[in-house]
């Protein structure tokens, strides 16, 4: 059964807790690898690409990591963070254009089912299928 | 020389300069971005020089890696991996710090930030200052004139390619949300672009 871990990125650190209170809570009780990197280190909004890879280093357990973002800088310091790793981790790791919100609750519950990398990046790419078929 | 004491006076010259501007760099990315360039870059800079200060590098391509490494994680916003992989890639081709090394050095930082931005001539963003001022930079180097004249060159092409910013619609970034809009302002990036050429122009010489 693969640990896949996962990072959120994000410009706000609420906006990450909440994002991932909200995912764990689709699984109450069940360990998802899940690690932040979000906002500047004196509590404004910001991200900081050195963090980013220090989190996905700690996410990963030798099972890949699928890395989440909200927009902008978030990005590009996510593609930054990617070359301060060693190549053996950098292959391991998964950025994920998914929406954030959406995409981390599909990757968690599939993450905590023991789905390889992959298929956790695939199941937060379709993160937004249940609210467009709804809404049509 | 760009030597190791000629680009710690470079840095120091571009933070000065940030801080100097840093309400005119917040002020145009209010118009057309989120306001926070000015203070993004100061905070940056500010570490940056702290960071030389606290542990002198011992070579040229070591003070370009630890302005970068501080620029990655010290700005915030996009300029920080942007500006970050400008002296990162600066960093490992800056060789004896000669002209045509600096100049080959900038020439592999702009190609950096080109990757890393994925932006293109013409979208209003930094590059717009950053590719002239590379061409420039490069012409004068190879038509044998001193590396503090080769900068001045540089940093008249880069304010050149910032006000050829004014009328351009933005492609890239928070700007390119307000399409039709952002035409009319000039882009920050590119402004603090032009203290950063200006900046090594005052400070860096040599043949």
């Amino acid at each position: 059964m693969a640990q896949v871990g996962l990072v959120v990125i994000s410009h706000s650190r609420p906006l990450a807790e909440a994002a991932v209170t909200l995912a764990r809570q689709m699984l109450p009780g069940v360990e998802v690898a899940i690690e932040v990197a979000a906002g500047t280190d004196d509590g404004g909004l910001g991200t900081d690409a050195v963090a980013v890879s220090a989190a996905i280093t700690a996410a990963d357990s030798g099972d890949g990591v699928v890395v989440l973002m909200d927009l902008g800088s978030a990005v590009m310091s996510a593609e930054t963070a990617l070359e301060l790793l060693d190549d053996e981790v950098r292959e391991r790791v998964v950025l994920s254009p998914a929406p954030l919100v959406e995409g981390l609750i599909g990757a968690v519950v599939v993450a905590s089912g023991g789905a390889d990398r992959d298929r956790v990046a695939a199941e937060a790419l379709r993160g937004l299928a249940p609210k467009q078929a709804h809404l049509g | 020389m760009a030597d190791t004491a000629g680009l710690t006076a470079w840095v120091q010259e571009f933070a000065r300069a940030v801080h100097e501007h840093r309400d005119e760099l917040t002020e145009l990315d209010s118009a057309i971005g989120d306001a926070d360039h000015g203070s993004n870059m100061d905070r940056g800079m500010t570490a940056a020089v702290a960071a030389l200060d606290a542990t002198p590098p011992a070579d040229p391509a070591a003070l370009l890696k630890t302005v970068a490494m501080t620029m990655i994680s010290k700005v915030g916003g996009t300029s920080g991996p942007l500006y970050g992989t400008l002296f990162l890639r600066m960093s490992g081709a800056i060789g004896d710090g000669s002209p045509a090394a600096f100049a080959a050095a900038f020439r592999a930082g702009v190609e950096g930030v080109v990757a890393r931005g994925k932006a293109e001539l013409g979208d209003k963003t930094m590059l717009d200052a950053l590719l002239p001022a590379a061409d420039a930079l490069d012409a004068a180097v190879a038509a044998g004139r001193p590396l503090d004249a080769a900068l001045e060159a540089a940093a008249a092409a880069a304010r050149e390619g910032r006000d050829a910013t004014v009328p351009l619609q933005a492609r890239k970034g928070r700007a390119s949300y307000l399409g039709e809009r952002s035409v009319g302002h000039q882009d920050p990036g590119a402004t603090s672009t032009v203290l950063l050429l200006e900046a090594a122009a005052t400070t860096l010489s040599g043949s």
